[in-house]
């Protein structure tokens, strides 16, 4: 009698647990098969530009003549986006260069001054601010700070520096909490041996703690680079769009996110113009990878330590 | 007059009273081991020594304690004091560094720049801490690659950089194997002709290989404390010998 149950259960227990097997297998493998048509896809249509329309990768690059609804002298379309690259990489680095160090601070701050408050006021606090979806950043960019900036500073409002002061913002929480859970991650013994030593708290800080972190910390720096150099939709709100390099803070200026976002709607598939936009969407992706390379190396030689 | 004098000395986590009364005097230039068994306030003593329970929060204490005569907590700045009485952690400790940086941290950040006196600091403190030749060639790489031992008296070695009068250590053995507890241990005994050391040990072997005088700590209080081979052969009190016979612990 007993044999009997067992063996129904037996066979019971395989199916489910073959069918758990084949669940995961499916989802595992639909999420590779995703991910690579959207490669695929993306890539398949960025190289029309260089295929189709014979415009040279050096040029596409390097030069600063936009002008897709002409051609030039040699019947192929102007489509030199160095102006978007070079808008793209300058808002980031500003926001990276302003952020990092306020977001350290706000880390050590967290961690190490006030480790209750920050618990239970900070954390939070940045928690919420990644929730934040851009459209919300873009617009109190827009409603806010470029008349502000118009006011009292100068130039449009709409400008290179509206849109580094929303990356700035936009990113902090992204380095602050990576930077203080690494903080955080460090041994207590660090901290007790430079006490035991005569040191202070800052010292300490300063010269242990912040050294140790340091691997954390600047793979928070990536994702926040990674994070302001991919943004979209709040960049293009405040940014201004104009196409020429900024010759300064003031001046308005075009990213290779923005440019995808205004230009989108407006162009004709097929044509030279939208083939570009892929082209620049292809390259926003290959510099993507690129980071999440740097952020992998940078992980993989710290578990090896 | 004793190094280290500890009178009616009471501390309190919150509600719950660690030390009761304790009173020792700590000779210079003499080993003094602290032995009993685990949570006996043997650990939390010694940390007192060199104020590091200001690190914790609700920790409250009444009592004296002086160093060379001056009360630790009104006489001394703590930066001050911790210079004087070092510490030598249970697990090895060194900082994510190289090793001549964590040896010349300690220097550094009171004040040494020049890096002919640092050279000289981290040298003699590396020999003073039996490590010098084996790490002479070697002093940029870091100071975590080193074996358990070496890290051990690496971390002794940044503690003389300071060039303290006491050092405290931790029960510093415990996480080593036996040849460098050993080496630690011949270590601790040249240490004394210069130094002062008192040593928390769980290893009754050990109080009574290296120290000269032991304390022994029973839930907070210390029950008998003398020369060590007193309390070893002929202790006082009952619990004494039935702790160093093994009966509990």
């Amino acid at each position: 009698m007993s044999n009997m149950g067992s063996s129904i259960n037996k066979k019971d227990y395989i199916k489910k647990e073959l069918f758990g097997k084949i669940y995961s297998t499916f989802c595992g493998l639909l999420i590779i098969v995703l991910t690579i048509s959207i490669v695929f896809f993306i890539a398949s249509k960025g190289i029309v530009t260089f295929t189709r329309n014979h415009v040279s990768v050096i040029d596409f690059i390097f030069s600063s003549k936009w002008a897709p609804e002409s051609l030039n002298s040699n019947g192929t379309p102007q489509l030199g986006s160095a102006i978007f690259i070079v808008g793209s990489i300058l808002v980031s680095l500003f926001a990276v260069i302003v952020s990092t160090p306020l977001s350290v601070c706000a880390a050590i701050f967290m961690t190490e001054i006030s480790p209750k408050f920050g618990e239970k006021l900070l954390r939070p606090s940045i928690e919420l601010f990644v929730g934040i979806p851009s459209v919300v950043y873009g617009w109190i960019g827009l409603s806010v700070l470029v008349p502000f900036i118009r006011k009292n500073i100068g130039g449009l409002g709409f400008s290179f520096l509206a849109g580094g002061i929303v990356l700035t913002i936009m990113i902090m929480p992204t380095i602050a909490s990576v930077a203080s859970d690494s903080l955080k991650s460090l041994p207590l013994n660090y901290k007790e041996a430079s006490f035991a030593l005569g040191a202070t708290r800052w010292q300490t800080i300063r010269k242990v703690l912040l050294p140790a972190a340091a691997p954390g910390i600047f793979t928070g720096v990536v994702l926040g680079l990674a994070r302001a150099f991919g943004e979209a939709l709040a960049v293009q709100m405040v940014i201004g769009n104009s196409i020429k390099i900024p010759s300064g803070l003031l001046d308005p200026t075009t990213t290779l996110t923005s440019i995808i976002t205004m230009d989108m709607g407006n162009t004709v598939s097929g044509s030279a113009w939208n083939n570009a936009l892929w082209s620049m969407a292809l390259l926003l992706l290959l510099i993507s990878f690129g980071f999440i390379l740097i952020i992998r190396k940078i992980s993989s030689r710290r578990s090896m330590r | 007059m004793q190094i280290i004098d500890v009178k009616g000395l009471n501390l309190f986590y919150g509600k719950n009273q660690a030390l009761k009364n304790v009173n020792i005097g700590i000779e210079r230039n003499k080993v003094t081991a602290l032995i009993g068994p685990s949570g006996c306030g043997k650990s939390t003593f010694l940390r007192t020594l060199n104020r590091m329970n200001d690190l914790i929060e609700n920790v409250r204490i009444t009592g004296d304690v002086t160093f060379e005569g001056k009360n630790i907590y009104k006489d001394y700045d703590v930066i001050e004091l911790r210079k004087k009485v070092g510490m030598v952690f249970q697990n090895p400790n060194p900082f994510p560094m190289s090793i001549f940086d964590n040896v010349a941290y300690g220097p550094r950040i009171h004040g040494i720049k020049n890096k002919r006196q640092l050279a000289e600091i981290v040298e003699r403190s590396l020999i003073g801490a039996a490590l010098w030749d084996e790490v002479k060639d070697r002093l940029n790489k870091s100071g975590i690659s080193l074996s358990g031992g070496q890290q051990q008296r690496l971390c002794i070695a940044r503690t003389l950089a300071v060039e303290p009068e006491v050092i405290l250590m931790d029960e510093p053995t415990s996480a080593l194997d036996p040849i460098s507890t050993s080496k630690v241990e011949d270590l601790i005994s040249k240490l004394k002709k210069e130094y002062t050391v008192v040593i928390v040990t769980h290893n009754m072997q050990q109080a009574g290989r290296i120290s000269d005088s032991t304390a022994f700590f029973l839930i907070g209080e210390i029950v008998e404390y003398g020369p060590t081979e007193e309390i070893f052969y002929k202790p006082k009190d009952k619990r004494t010998e039935d702790y160093i016979t093994g009966r509990f612990g």
